[in-house]
């Protein structure tokens, strides 16, 4: 009674009691709405009628999004030409994210998280004016994204485009949709009904105590480990580059300037300070150059590995313990507005510029284990090596920490969720586009250890051409010529994804603006903003990290729990630091090249982080949907632990010494124990024993991660199994929800409101302003 | 042009809101709204509080 079946307005304020009583049978959901109000949610029925009227054009919209993407597709995989254009990735990409959100996103909504509108969210019933505070979907979206996009979807893909661009596309796309973009919606919809509770705390309750504990400890070694690689990815692309290092050091001074301004000369001038910010940053890139044109600055700033990687250390453990305004905030503000910036470009340099791609569907390694870029077999490794894209369990964190206490209204959690992520993606798209836009031999001189190339660009020269990949012939005067377009001494293994994403980045950008001339200048854009989004990483993961320990110990040293005092945060910061920096030092002195050995265990780790999220997640699905619901999360759960669980296993038992960290150390041993003094690709006894210290504490790592993520996923497991015989047995599950009140707002759901949101946001915007304005119960 | 303008002056509001510019705005909205009888912060003292609270209360940011 009281539905609206053709979507109509209500008539007039008199039928709201009996409006908001409509549906009863499905709305016993304990939530009463104030009858005074608007109804705060679309009628149930109305919503069901619209998404099931297929009107003509709609079937067209869709069948073309459709026809469009299969066409694409075909392109990519199907039609073995020369050369296949860019655009295609772009179609394929969008059409399946557009199918995936708007078909199996809405299948998720409708069986699993049921968003119900008529409750209020942490942001209404907790709200503070701070941190509890609704926010506009579409401002929330772009505050989303920006918190989980980063340096991974611009490196990962890079690596992995080895074995050519289809594998990596594939993963990218349908990962995405079924697997990476569902931990994101999960996370984020049952973080908000626990009132933005985070994936530790969630997992404490739903896990028990054994399960919980091996999240926690699993998480804060995963964060040291991811930590660690993308410090190593900014010490690749910094290493030899006096312009790099000038211009990157200079964002600390920068986001220092900015700290003081906006703490002390005009607080709340964000919009104005990081205007200012990026002005001096595009001067620091530029007179970067300069500095590094004079032979005085290309001696300061020519540094070393080693000495970067101490820097970055020293840097580390300072930026974690200086307050936030001073440097994390401002450079946060800084990273935010280049990321945005960064990626709405690039996205319309490679449609208007629209590149020729001669790189290979499947390459020449696809087959093979023993890839110079990445070492591994395409499964599992290529599925490791591209985390963040596809399927990145850091997430978990972020839509189980800010975002759910900004939410506005229940079912915005897809569009923030599932389409964030697919965002995300296609940020991976466009780094692996920009990377294989590029020379294969170059970017195999680029990606290939020293070990391999000999470092110099005749002697890279004549590797690549020796590896016989098809249509590959570079000259040293190839190489030199490259380095000196972008402003560098040398490409030639420049290692870790940043420099290659930036040769690549650069290579698209001059024809969209500036021409040769600019390619400098695009390169060093690039390589700043990497290193500007993965020092924002560092810092506030040496902080979260902290905290996680300071707690962890405060169960034994109560004194530790309080945040506030200084010799227990120093002592945990340095802790953190110490941890990614040994593996960080390991990763920069490590002869046969760290990014090889040490990107597949950034990948495990980021992927066992999502094997524990998507845990949690079937735990607590269990309880709330019938069993043939809960492939949905069971599915990609199964492909993460499958995936990582055979990567660690390979990398722990696997008898070939490029693969296996134990089967390295003993090689490496043995030739020591023969008195030998090189082998392989370490040339004295000391990088010997470097090996065999590395691959120990490696593999040993690898065992740790895989123990903790089986002993999380059976905890889980069994937790899902007592959950069904519950409901089963007719008895009631322990619900860790917050109990439901009533909302007294409405908002609609997607980007475009529909014509029942609309009509709604209508009704509301007729009630007078103090009603409307009235926030929910807080006083 | 003017529309080229207010595209521009659009995506720089956007831009702004998601840096999050306005929770002084909305802070005050909300002080108003909740019926507290107590002054609220002054635009100085809120940021330094927004701030400080991150201090003990640290946000990961993505890889």
């Amino acid at each position: 009674m009281g539905t609206m079946p053709d979507g109509t307005q209500r008539e007039s304020t008199n039928n709201l009691t009996q409006g908001s009583a409509r549906g009863t049978a499905q709305l016993d959901d304990g939530v009463v709405p104030d009858p005074s109000l608007p109804p705060t949610s679309v009628d149930e029925s109305v919503r069901d009628a619209a998404d099931r009227a297929w009107t003509p054009a709609k079937i067209a919209l869709w069948a073309a999004i459709a026809l469009l993407g299969g066409i694409a597709w075909f392109m990519l995989a199907i039609i073995r030409g020369e050369t296949v254009n860019a655009i295609w990735f772009v179609f394929a990409s969008v059409c399946t994210y557009l199918i995936g959100y708007r078909f199996y996103s809405k299948v998720i909504e409708r069986y699993l998280t049921k968003p119900n509108d008529r409750r209020a969210t942490p942001a209404e019933y907790k709200a503070d004016g701070k941190d509890y505070v609704r926010t506009d979907r579409n401002v929330l979206f772009g505050h989303h994204f920006a918190a989980i996009a980063g340096a991974g979807p611009l490196v990962g893909p890079v690596i992995a485009a080895q074995m050519g661009y289809l594998p990596g596309t594939i993963w990218i796309i349908i990962g995405v949709v079924l697997a990476g973009a569902v931990q994101d919606y999960l996370v984020l919809f049952f973080s908000m009904r626990r009132g933005g509770r985070s994936l530790g705390q969630m997992a404490r309750e739903e896990l028990g105590v054994i399960g919980g504990t091996a999240a926690l400890i699993a998480t804060l070694l995963i964060m040291v480990i991811i930590v660690a690689i993308l410090a190593l990815v900014v010490v690749n692309a910094l290493g030899e580059s006096p312009w790099g290092v000038f211009s990157v050091g200079m964002t600390i001074p920068i986001a220092l300037f900015m700290g003081v301004y906006l703490r002390f000369i005009r607080p709340g001038k964000v919009m104005e300070v990081s205007l200012i910010g990026f002005v001096l940053l595009m001067a620091a890139i530029i007179g970067g150059g300069a500095v590094a044109g004079t032979e005085w600055g290309a001696a300061f700033f020519h540094l070393d590995k080693v000495t970067i990687a101490w820097g970055l250390i020293i840097y580390g453990f300072i930026a974690a313990i200086l307050p936030v305004w001073l440097l994390l905030a401002p450079r946060d503000y800084l990273s935010t507005f280049m990321k945005i910036g960064v990626i709405v470009m690039l996205a319309l340099a490679i449609i208007v510029v629209r590149p020729e791609i001669t790189v290979p569907a499947f390459s020449e390694f696809a087959g093979r284990d023993n890839g110079p870029v990445f070492s591994g077999a395409l499964f599992p490794f290529l599925f490791v090596t591209i985390a963040c894209g596809a399927l990145s369990g850091f997430h978990a964190l972020i839509a189980s920490g800010t975002t759910p206490k900004l939410i506005e209204k229940e079912r915005q959690t897809r569009l923030i969720g599932y389409g964030g992520m697919l965002m995300e993606s296609f940020v991976a798209i466009m780094a692996l586009v920009a990377a294989i836009s590029i020379d294969r031999g170059i970017y195999f001189a680029m990606n290939a250890p020293a070990a391999l190339t000999g470092g110099t660009v005749e002697t890279a020269a004549a590797w690549v051409n020796s590896l016989g990949l098809s249509g590959v012939n570079i000259t040293a005067g190839d190489l030199a010529q490259t380095a000196k377009d972008v402003g560098e001494q040398s490409i030639v293994s420049r290692s870790g994804g940043a420099p290659t994403l930036a040769v690549g980045l650069a290579h698209i950008m001059q024809q969209f603006i500036g021409g040769t001339a600019m390619m400098a200048f695009w390169y060093h854009f690039a390589i700043m903003f990497e290193a500007l989004f993965i020092l924002t990483a560092v810092d506030a993961g040496t902080r979260v990290a902290r905290f996680m320990l300071q707690d962890s110990i405060g169960n034994f040293v109560p004194k530790f729990k309080e945040h506030s005092w200084r010799p227990g945060a120093w002592l945990c910061t340095a802790i953190m630091v110490a941890a990614w920096g040994a593996v960080l030092l390991m990763g920069v002195t490590d002869p046969l090249g760290g990014i090889n050995t040490l990107f597949p265990l950034f990948g495990i780790a980021n992927q066992l982080l999502a094997a524990i999220a998507l845990s949690v997640c079937l735990a607590i699905a269990a309880k709330r949907t019938a069993p043939k619901f809960l492939w949905i999360v069971a599915a990609p759960l199964a492909l993460a632990a499958v995936v990582t669980i055979t990567a660690s296993f390979y990398k722990i038992f696997s008898p070939v010494p490029a693969v296996g960290y134990f089967a390295n150390n003993a090689a490496f041993a043995k030739a020591l124990a023969d008195g030998k003094t090189s082998f392989g690709t370490a040339k004295t006894q000391a990088a010997m024993e470097a090996v065999v210290r590395n691959t120990m504490i490696q593999g040993w790592l690898s065992i740790i991660f895989v123990v903790l993520s089986i002993v999380v996923i059976i905890t889980a497991v069994m937790a899902t199994i007592k959950a069904l015989r519950n409901t089963a047995a007719g008895l009631p599950n322990a619900e860790h929800e917050d109990p439901a009140q009533a909302s007294r707002v409405f908002a609609p759901a997607g980007f475009v409101p529909t014509a029942a949101e609309r009509d709604l946001v209508a009704e509301w915007n007729q009630l007078p302003a103090g009603d409307r304005l009235e926030k929910s119960g807080h006083h | 042009m003017n529309a080229v303008l207010a595209g521009f002056r659009g995506f720089a509001g956007y831009l702004g809101r998601v840096l999050g510019a306005d929770a002084y705005k909305k802070y005050l909205e909300h002080h108003e709204a909740s019926g507290h009888t107590s002054l609220p912060l002054t635009e100085r003292e809120f940021w330094r509080d927004r701030t400080d609270r991150q201090d003990t209360n640290p946000q990961g940011r993505c890889c």
